[in-house]
């Protein structure tokens, strides 16, 4: 079964279709945990705290961290193997192009290879720039979150770097999750109005609720 | 109506093609396309030229002969095939862009005619049922809903011109393999195909080179029996149901 799935185009679209579920998931918990900086540094760096202890004393410290960590990284690799392959595939299928060009899909459906990479980019440096801490600009506080993060945003190009992110984020996540139901057979057409506007919410809240932190931090709310 | 049309030539699979101009003069609003393009041919047999080569022959839109990319659009600019476009949604003096199907699974044969061989394979691989030949059944002997017979219907319309997969981006396939696969797979008469159908139809689908779907919807645009896009969730549907089901067997 496995086999007949990885081989298919359809098949793989399902893989693509479950890991973006699996990761949109996880940004809707983090969007929500990283609101938590407006209440102030004791109430942001407990919340970090708290995700190290999550489920003691079964899991022991990090535990549970570290295995939401590997179920992301799975999803992140499955979903970018995944499109590399499906759009290697679709740039073969297609060789020569109309002289006649009329682009109709949205913007959003076109910009999804691209958006993927940008994101894809941005995952790298987001983690070495506030969890590693190796890029990170005015010395890293492993423990400090709220300081770290106000490092960063603190800098313009941390501002500019996330900012494009999260834009690029709300367009991937638009065409993204309406395409994850038709692939696994959800849609249909009396769902199909009610679908896209939860992914339009899903795009608007997360993109919004992302930019907060930063816009936050440049208007000194967050300081 | 004057009109000047660019269109693609290509003497065979081999040859390296370009677009060329042409001057049509006397065009009639009422003519259909095809017959536009009909006087375009006299007048170059008649300048000792080859002709322009396009697929057509019912010209009733009910074959799925018929073809062209006209202004970037798979069958022009109105929603049904070539043969039944006519020359009133064109205006004196236009320039019209004429164009094969592209796509690497439907290679160009000459000028705007292309292979679409590919397309009678997925039928082969699942699109038929199996059925006791002989005298015809009693009508009433095995009862359709009357839901799944519209639903039904609506996916026989398909012709198989491949407009869907001249449309897509990735040229892929999926609209017309779905309009097969919901046909059949609907219907009693289809039932004990239903799980290899849809999945045999997906796997030549793959196997001719056509592209994966990306839910850009240009194929259900382009279609001229208006399959709607909802057909490739309900075929994603059935080919995960019988992914699942021949796991089990």
């Amino acid at each position: 079964m496995a086999r007949t799935v990885w081989d298919s185009s359809v098949g793989k679209k399902t893989v693509m279709a479950v890991s973006g579920l699996i990761m949109l998931l996880y940004l809707v918990v983090h969007m929500i945990g990283n609101l938590k900086i407006f209440f102030g540094a004791g109430e942001f760096n407990h919340y970090a705290h708290w995700l190290r202890t999550i489920g003691e004393p079964f899991m022991h410290y990090e535990w549970t961290l570290w295995l939401i960590r590997v179920v992301l990284v799975v999803a992140v690799v499955a979903h970018a193997v995944s499109a590399y392959q499906l759009s290697r595939r679709d740039i073969r299928a297609r060789p020569s192009k109309y002289v006649h060009k009329k682009p109709r899909a949205t913007y959003a459906t076109r910009t999804m290879r691209w958006g993927g990479i940008i994101l894809g980019l941005f995952i790298v440096w987001h983690i070495l720039d506030l969890t590693t801490g190796t890029v990170h600009s005015g010395g890293f506080q492993p423990g400090h979150p709220y300081q770290n993060v106000v490092d960063t945003f603190s800098t313009w190009y941390g501002d500019v770097i996330y900012i494009v992110a999260m834009l690029a984020l709300g367009l991937h996540v638009r065409h993204g999750f309406w395409s994850a139901a038709q692939t696994l057979g959800a849609g249909s057409r009396s769902r199909d109005r009610a679908l896209k506007a939860v992914a339009n919410v899903l795009a608007l809240l997360l993109t919004a609720g992302f930019i907060a932190v930063p816009v936050g931090v440049m208007t000194g709310v967050v300081s | 109506m004057k009109l000047t049309l660019r269109v693609w030539r290509q003497r065979d699979a081999d040859a390296e093609g370009a677009m060329s101009t042409y001057e049509v003069d006397g065009i009639s609003s009422d003519m259909s396309f095809l017959e536009m393009l009909d006087v375009l041919n006299e007048q170059l047999i008649l300048a000792g030229e080859d002709p322009v080569a396009f697929d057509h022959d019912c010209r009733e839109g009910i074959c799925g002969a018929c073809s062209l990319v006209i202004n970037g659009d798979a069958h022009g600019p109105e929603r049904t095939t070539t043969c039944q476009l006519h020359m009133r949604s064109f205006k004196d003096g236009d320039t019209i862009d004429i164009e094969p199907w592209r796509a690497a699974a439907f290679p160009v044969i000459r000028d705007l005619v292309v292979d679409r061989s590919a397309f009678d394979r997925i039928i082969q691989a699942g699109g038929y049922i199996t059925a006791p030949t002989g005298s015809a059944p009693e009508a009433h002997a095995t009862p359709v809903p009357k839901p799944d017979a519209d639903f039904a219907f609506e996916h026989a319309e398909c012709i198989g011109c491949g407009a869907c997969v001249a449309a897509c981006p990735n040229g892929a396939a999926m609209l017309f393999t779905s309009a097969k696969v919901n046909h059949l797979g609907v219907l009693p008469q289809g039932a004990p195909e239903r799980e290899t159908r849809v999945l045999d139809m997906v796997a030549q689908m793959d196997e001719e080179g056509f592209g994966g779907c990306t839910l850009a919807g240009e194929c259900a645009t382009a279609c001229p029996k208006g399959i709607p896009l909802v057909s490739i969730t309900s075929m994603n549907k059935e080919w995960l149901r019988a992914t699942r089901k021949v796991a089990k067997r």
